[in-house]
């Protein structure tokens, strides 16, 4: 589907055969692995809807030395992603954080739900409830069972 | 002189349009049967004339015709032929050139299997249609002449982005484009029956095929692009949440609502008003995802203003549509009368449910797509949306959807027990629960929400196909209705889907080494050996291939052949995946930079279950594709009609 964004865009930006390269991997596996959580967090800022960890562009690569520098240097993963935000700011976090300006982001699917449902329950109450069928008078019953015979 | 063929055939088939779309609605009002039957030519007539544009426009593209700015911009005489024919749509003109031709033949198809409608309603649809036509006949004409010469003609063309030189390109969009434009035909009669004034049992059975055609035609278009996405793109993803995505699920989500409640309108005549809201909506989301694709918003919100022209037609198309439709909505909604009366806890209920769960997913993407343009224009503030957010707020809707989508169909129409339900799906519970802990504890060790989602997987399943076998049993094994059947193909259908999601998305493992030939490497208890590297030379391409010896205990067991190829014309560089499936994993390789001095780096990844996506997403719309070849859909259609009359057929009460 992305790719569909290049043909309808018809961009001509040169698409990443690779990320990460294996020379910037950190010996560490459980560093390395906590990278690629983070990396795949962080936007690249050039690319368009783009991780880190999925761009091969020049920003991204330093992005990701940035990232595991940090870690190497004893950074749990909240500080990291506070440094990479006090560089180059919220822009950066591919989920947004919850905020003034994103009030209305974060509400506004569970907004919509509990709205719709609350009106809806509303109605339900307002609708008068159905009531049970009458039973059949014993005169209905004679005729029907005398429909019925064969 | 063929692209002015082409060209001259588009301007009369926007002169058609005109007429389609405003004779047979007077003749509608005024109850004038040669106007109303004006609409059915019109149609015929304007879709002969768009086909010809379209054969002008493939025929410029088959011969290399360099003298048309287009077929430069967008072609290369060294091309596949595949590649040049659906070249043809792989750029903005051509693209929407298909949408018109799609947009017209459905008008063409509603003027010839509609011979058993009403004549006002026919002629209404078809002059909507015909008006939605008239949009994208001057949109094109105005602002997107695929036609236009270039002189001198240049030696050769530009050629075509490579990432598209591949078959999924011959598929994908003509198939989204289905589905897409097969919503206006709904819309069409939405508009229709407000102006009518009425929409009954008889409407809905006539809305509810078109629907079905459309909402399968799409399952297979995003499941296509999809999939395309995960062969080509070669990081192994198979959804990214990118905005374009988006652009073709909410109207994918928004158009299972519609399916859903259209199934209320014809069963127990209610939710007709909001069954009408959706169809608006269906179409609006459509045309919105037109609207973000092609005006480049998604860009930038200033690439907006760089070609000030396309986007504010389309965005002035958009709104006029949309606007109208509700604003025609607001006015005449309230003389449709309010039908059935069922409680709470009944099917009705149940699909009402569905449609608040799936139009609140739908509101969830489409305010996750649309808050990162509209903050940046307001405030100027930027912000991104990404699949970390959409996986924090799309998919617990999904739960209670999942949860609920078993239980709906156990429950009768108008009211109906939950306890009775809930008993009889025990089996799919257990089943369920079981899933869920062996996932958490043998397959996964830190992910127990991926566990949690595997239990939903198998859910669906079990759920489904123990309804089936239950009705099965309950009618002495005579086969259910084709409607039924479909329904539980395509409910089993999603968990499929979702079984698949989890397997790639949590537990998919990935090994990253640099290689040289001769070198190994051990992966998922696969032994990958680099057996050598060569160069290729393609039709309009060099590639780089490596052949990587796969086996297991020592045993050959397959060979993998990752490229990377360079196309001259562009110099751009594009990976060639090697996946290798047994249908319960992928085993998938794609080759990397690198030289012969210090190897090459070759990605290898392990993904659990990945074929089941596609799988799927395929059975759902084959699920819709039975439900569409019920007799009872077929219903006042002019070849299933006659037999339906001479041999009514009764419909089980459920």
């Amino acid at each position: 589907m992305r790719t569909v964004a290049v043909l309808l865009a018809t961009l001509l930006l040169a698409w990443p055969a690779l990320a990460v390269e294996p020379s910037e991997m950190l010996q560490d596996p459980s560093l390395e692995s906590r990278a690629r959580d983070i990396g795949r967090s962080l936007r690249c800022v050039v690319c368009q809807n783009q991780s880190i960890d999925d761009s091969n562009a020049e920003v991204a690569r330093d992005m990701r030395r940035a990232v595991r520098e940090r870690l190497t240097a004893g950074d749990d993963d909240q500080k990291v992603f506070a440094y990479m935000v006090a560089r180059y700011g919220d822009y950066v976090l591919l989920k947004p954080p919850f905020k003034a300006g994103t009030w209305a982001l974060w509400l506004g699917g569970p907004l919509v739900l509990i709205v719709a449902g609350g009106l809806l329950l509303m109605a339900a109450r307002r609708r008068k409830p159905i009531p049970p069928p009458v039973p059949l008078s014993d005169e209905e019953q004679r005729r029907l069972d005398a429909l019925l015979k064969p | 002189m063929i692209p002015e063929l082409g060209h001259f055939a588009l301007i009369l088939a926007l002169a058609v349009a005109l007429v389609q779309g405003i004779l047979p609605l007077l003749g509608a009002s005024r109850g004038d049967i040669r106007l109303m039957d004006l609409g059915r030519t019109a149609a015929l007539t304007q879709a002969l004339l768009v086909f010809v544009a379209f054969g002008a426009l493939t025929q410029a593209y088959v011969t290399s015709d360099f003298s048309v700015v287009n077929v430069v911009a967008n072609s290369h005489s060294a091309k596949p032929l595949l590649y040049k024919i659906s070249g043809v749509w792989g750029n903005h003109e051509g693209s929407m050139l298909l949408w018109a031709l799609i947009l017209a033949l459905f008008g063409a198809a509603v003027a010839v299997f509609g011979a058993g409608l009403p004549d006002t309603l026919r002629a209404r649809v078809l002059a909507i249609q015909a008006l939605i036509g008239v949009g994208f006949l001057a949109f094109l004409l105005f602002t997107s002449n695929p036609f236009e010469r270039v002189s001198p003609a240049p030696l050769d063309g530009n050629g075509l982005n490579p990432l598209l030189q591949d078959p999924g390109l011959a598929f994908h969009p003509p198939l989204l484009y289905l589905g897409y434009v097969g919503f206006s035909v709904t819309y069409a009669f939405a508009i229709a029956a407000l102006l009518e004034g009425r929409v009954d049992a008889a409407w809905a059975r006539w809305v509810r095929p078109w629907t079905l055609a459309a909402w399968c035609f799409l399952t297979l278009g995003i499941a296509l692009g999809s999939w395309w996405a995960y062969y080509i793109l070669g990081w192994g993803g198979f959804w990214f949440w990118d905005p374009v995505e988006n652009a073709s699920l909410m109207p994918w989500l928004a158009g299972t609502a519609l399916l859903h409640s259209a199934i209320v309108v014809e069963k127990r005549d209610s939710l007709k008003s909001w069954t009408v809201l959706l169809a608006i909506l269906a179409f609006s989301l459509s045309l919105l995802g037109t609207f973000l694709v092609r005006s480049g918003v998604l860009t930038s919100v200033h690439a907006f203003a760089q070609d000030p022209a396309r986007g504010m037609f389309i965005l002035a198309f958009l709104l006029l549509v949309t606007g109208g439709g509700l604003a025609l909505y607001a006015w005449r909604a309230p003389r449709l009368t309010p039908g059935g009366m069922f409680q709470p806890v009944s099917r009705e209920g149940a699909l009402i449910l569905n449609n608040l769960l799936l139009c609140t997913l739908a509101a969830t993407v489409l305010l996750g797509t649309l808050y990162p343009l509209f903050l940046d224009l307001l405030t100027g503030n930027k912000v991104s949306v990404g699949p970390p957010f959409f996986n924090a707020t799309f998919v617990p809707i999904c739960a209670p959807l999942f949860a609920a989508l078993c239980v709906g169909p156990y429950l009768g129409w108008k009211r109906a027990e939950i306890w009775p339900a809930l008993l009889k799906l025990r089996v799919a519970f257990i089943a369920a629960v079981v899933a869920a802990i062996v996932a958490a504890t043998a397959i996964d060790g830190r992910a127990t929400l991926a566990a949690l989602a595997f239990g939903f997987g198998v859910w669906l399943i079990v759920g489904s196909l123990g309804e089936f076998a239950q009705r099965l049993a309950r009618t002495g094994y005579r086969m259910p209705p084709r409607a039924a059947l479909g329904m539980t193909i395509a409910h089993a259908a999603m968990g499929v889907v979702v079984l698949g999601a989890v397997g790639t998305g949590a537990w998919n493992s990935e090994l990253m080494q640099t290689m040289k030939p001769g070198d190994r490497a051990q992966f998922h208890g696969f032994d990958v050996k680099l057996e050598r590297m060569e160069s290729l030379q393609g039709p309009n391409y060099i590639a780089e291939r490596a052949t990587l010896a796969v086996s297991v205990g020592g045993k050959s067991y397959t060979v993998l052949q990752p490229e990377r190829r360079l196309f001259a014309v562009q110099r751009r560089q594009v990976a060639e995946t090697a996946i290798h499936t047994n249908l319960l994993r992928d085993l998938y390789a794609t080759l990397g930079e690198g030289e012969a001095a210090n190897g090459w780096v070759i990605r290898l990844y392990y993904n659990p279950l990945a074929p089941w996506i596609w799988l799927g997403a395929a059975l759902c719309a084959l699920g819709g594709f039975v439900s569409l070849s019920d007799r009872r859909l077929r219903v006042g259609a002019p070849q299933g009609g006659k037999r339906a009359r001479t041999r009514p057929i009764a419909h089980p009460a459920e």
